[in-house]
């Protein structure tokens, strides 16, 4: 597989070939965002080859699932993509209740109350994931303060997300048939205002933040050198190794799951696709590093757009929860997939009517992404791949699962 | 032979012109307050040199200190940059810090890697520590606070601070770890890369001034801030830019901070250091931060003389230190605000654009010196109306660029 993701500009002659030095990158490593190994083998600078060895972090969700009840899965799930963990969990309880729905014995449906719950944190949570991501990339690229900046405003996420569910991290937040109870938002309260004042006050706060952002680092000349026409992924490429979400989006695919297949409540809310362009003028090209850190930059925003809709119609009262005596799905498979901050995430779950499945599968969009790093990496320097891995923003708890 | 012998060992040390202020010093100041026993016995020489051997004592053990509080100015600074407030804990306002980390430093353990090249591994921090002490020898901190007054100064600077570059590779190569070995190789293609464009910047000055001691060249700028090199012509202008950023690249900082990235080979040629050693290296590196900076101050930004004509306060060393922290201050602004460059731009900006500058600049400054003989108002006006034209097209150009920043890409929906 000849790598055809090298523009012009970056084809470096390499006539003297110099012995072969293979490096150990990882898994102890300051920018491989996690316990990820890269053997690379290198000419120099210059990589001739970078295998990626995963499973430093894997944890047998799997395995695990099989002995537990289907309640008993959500906090697994938070430990699969700890950066963007409601998704997680959101993900794996619509697969559960899309497999609930098809028990036609029981009248089942989430109140609209959860959904609404649901749609606003998982996307404050997507803008946390989205800021992690932007501040750890800016290290990766060797730049700390924006870092710093990422991390004060993620704070305050964190903090509104500790309000409904008493975690900072692993939230166990989003059930199987609505939200956790746990600390109760009583619909028309003064909490549940007060709450939601303080989500206005974060986006009034972060909207602009957004764009000093996009100063510091994004319009920042040595960033986009280093980042613009780096590790093209081409849309055939993207597709065909499976990336998804943000990647997939800056390879100048147009999807997206919230509106293409929308689940929940997406359905009710307006709000852009962001999809990567070739910038002449600067120099990106669609699929190259810069795009795909673009396009969270730009999604942030229009997590922030659905927040504020979500804001204005209030939140419906009613229950947070689905009458649900227990969960024991119908015997039967199902197989659905949401779009977490990272891309697809598809749980496939086989049951046999028991309250434990029989097989869980999760679907990771980072282990999609992560295999296109070998053919990307081809021919780049040791700086272009930490490149390469910040713009495909893994999170190694998630590959290895 | 014979004669050496008798006029005995004290009359043959030549104390050279610079050390007559010791003399002196030691005739007027010293010599009357000693007691009448002592002072009768106390030949001339050995009391020059007594008083040489303070100075050089104050000296040696005040500039290891720079680093001590630079490395405290530098978390200072990068806190604030980043909404933090820095050390607090150590002492007020975490003032103590340093101190507080250089002493946890000596107790730690002293890793050689069993691998490595012992005596080499041991050696490096040594070398580079003392090539980037031996810089300052040369420095004139204020009209007569200088260690030598030699007639090559920055020649001498140039020398020993190439020294350091043995020292880094020394330091990779001996570490036998493959981060090591690739930190330090990036760290010689730099410096030895990057002072091509610094010594021909001094060049220009060494051209305009007709000298390489760091003395007459300080002293040639006196007359106030329009007199100093940087505006005396368009070219050393331009001249001191490429200084600066080269310096940058010298002392290994951000954005030239390849040799120690830490997001891409973990530390660099430091990678196996602990200890001692480590803090060795670390010292190093903020002395030789404030060294370029003192060159810079000492070449281009009038050393200690002042932006008033006359001024020499206690000689001119506060207006030097405070130039030269401002210098520093840059290096750690842009450290903190700048992402990295890979090693080809690196490579790029200082083969493809420095170094044709910096010939340019060579040209320019001898086609200058010969339309303008002497430095007198008008050339000095000229050369002040150019930089300013200059300036405001380029920020003009810069500006354009500027206004081009990427827009929120519209979506496709």
């Amino acid at each position: 597989m000849e790598s055809t993701q090298q523009t012009e500009s970056k084809i470096i002659e390499l006539k003297p070939f110099t012995d072969e030095m293979i490096v150990n990158m990882g898994p102890q490593h300051p920018s491989t965002h996690g316990v990820l190994r890269l053997e690379l083998k290198l000419d120099g600078e210059i990589v001739r080859e970078a295998i990626p060895h995963i499973g430093y972090l894997h944890r047998c969700f799997e395995k695990h699932s099989e002995n537990l009840s289907y309640p008993q899965i959500i906090p697994f799930t938070d430990r699969m993509d700890y950066v963007a963990a409601m998704n997680q969990n959101w993900g794996f309880c619509l697969a559960v209740e899309k497999l609930l729905a098809a028990d036609e014995t029981k009248d089942f449906e989430v109140p609209e109350r959860a959904e609404y719950l649901r749609v606003l944190i998982c996307e404050l949570n997507r803008i946390a994931s989205h800021l992690l991501s932007f501040g750890t990339y800016g290290m990766d690229i060797g730049a700390f303060t924006p870092f710093l900046y990422a991390f004060r405003d993620r704070e305050r996420l964190l903090l509104l997300f500790e309000k409904v569910c008493g975690a900072r991290l692993t939230y166990n937040y989003i059930r199987i048939g609505g939200v956790s109870e746990i600390i109760p938002l009583e619909p028309g309260s003064i909490a549940e205002q007060h709450y939601l004042d303080e989500i206005a006050d974060f986006l009034d706060y972060f909207e602009p933040k957004i764009d000093e952002f996009n100063d510091l680092l994004t319009s920042n000349s040595i960033f986009s050198e280093r980042t613009m026409g780096v590790a093209v992924m081409p849309a055939e490429m993207a597709i065909s190794y499976g990336a998804t979400g943000p990647n997939l989006r800056g390879s100048g695919v147009d999807w997206d799951l919230r509106r293409d297949e929308p689940y929940s409540i997406y359905d009710r809310f307006e709000f852009d696709v962001p999809v990567a362009k070739d910038i002449p003028d600067l120099g990106a090209v669609v699929g190259d590093c810069w795009s795909r850190y673009k396009i969270r930059m730009d999604e942030m925003k229009e997590s922030v757009k659905i927040v504020r809709q979500i804001l204005a119609k209030g939140l419906p009262d009613g229950p947070v929860m689905a009458d649900l005596k227990a969960v024991r799905p119908p015997k039967g498979e199902i197989y659905f997939r949401s779009e977490a901050p990272r891309g697809e995430l598809g749980f496939y779950i086989v049951s046999d009517g028991t309250p434990k499945p029989v097989r869980v599968k999760g679907r990771s969009p980072c282990f999609s992404a992560l295999s296109a790093l070998q053919e990307l990496s081809r021919g780049l320097m040791v700086a272009d791949i930490i490149a390469i891995i910040g713009s495909i923003d893994i999170v190694m708890g998630e590959v290895d699962r | 032979m014979s004669d050496f012998f008798a006029k005995g060992f004290i009359e043959n040390i030549n104390l050279q012109e610079s050390s007559n202020w010791a003399r002196d010093f030691f005739q007027d100041a010293v010599l009357p307050r000693l007691p009448e026993a002592v002072a009768g016995h106390l030949p001339m020489e050995i009391g020059t040199i007594l008083v040489m051997l303070v100075c050089a004592g104050i000296f040696v053990a005040v500039v290891p200190l720079l680093p001590l509080v630079l490395v405290l100015a530098e978390r200072k600074v990068a806190a604030r940059f980043q909404n933090r407030t820095g050390p607090m804990r150590v002492g007020p306002w975490g003032t103590l810090q340093t101190l507080a980390d250089g002493i946890k430093l000596i107790f730690k353990e002293d890793y050689i890697p069993p691998q490595g090249d012992k005596i080499l591994f041991m050696l490096a921090p040594y070398v580079i520590f003392a090539c980037s002490f031996a810089v300052f020898a040369a420095i004139p901190f204020g009209q007569s606070i200088l260690v030598s007054d030699f007639n090559i100064g920055i020649f001498y600077i140039m020398a020993i601070s190439s020294v350091i570059v043995m020292g880094v590779i020394m330091a990779g190569w001996s570490s036998n770890s493959k981060w090591s070995l690739l930190g330090s190789l990036r760290s010689a293609a730099q410096i030895v890369s990057y002072e091509i464009p610094l010594g021909l910047s001094i060049l220009t000055i060494v051209m305009l001034v007709g000298s390489l001691n760091m003395k007459e060249i300080v002293e040639s700028q006196e007359g106030g801030i329009f007199t100093w090199l940087i505006f005396r012509s368009p070219f050393t202008f331009l001249a001191f830019f490429i200084f600066f950023i080269s310096a940058i690249a010298e002392v290994n900082r951000t954005p030239f901070d390849l040799p120690e990235a830490e997001s891409e080979i973990v530390a660099g040629f430091h990678t196996e250091y602990s200890g001692m050693r480590f803090a060795l290296f670390f010292i190093a590196e903020y002395a030789n931060m404030f060294a370029v900076s003192a060159i810079a101050v000492t070449l281009f930004l009038g050393g200690y003389e002042g932006i008033l004509p006359g001024y020499d306060f206690l000689g001119g060393l506060p207006g030097f230190v405070i130039k030269t922290l401002g210098l520093v201050f840059m290096m750690m602004w842009l450290r903190w605000t700048l992402p990295r460059l890979r090693v080809d731009q690196l490579m790029n900006l200082c083969w493809k654009y420095f170094i044709p500058i910096s010939f340019f600049n060579i040209f320019g400054t001898g086609i200058w010196g010969l339309i303008f003989q002497t430095d007198d108002v008008w050339s000095i006006g000229i050369s002040c109306a150019i930089i300013y034209v200059g300036l405001i097209s380029a920020y003009a150009i810069a500006g354009r660029n500027i206004v081009r920043k990427p827009e929120s890409q519209p979506s496709t929906v």
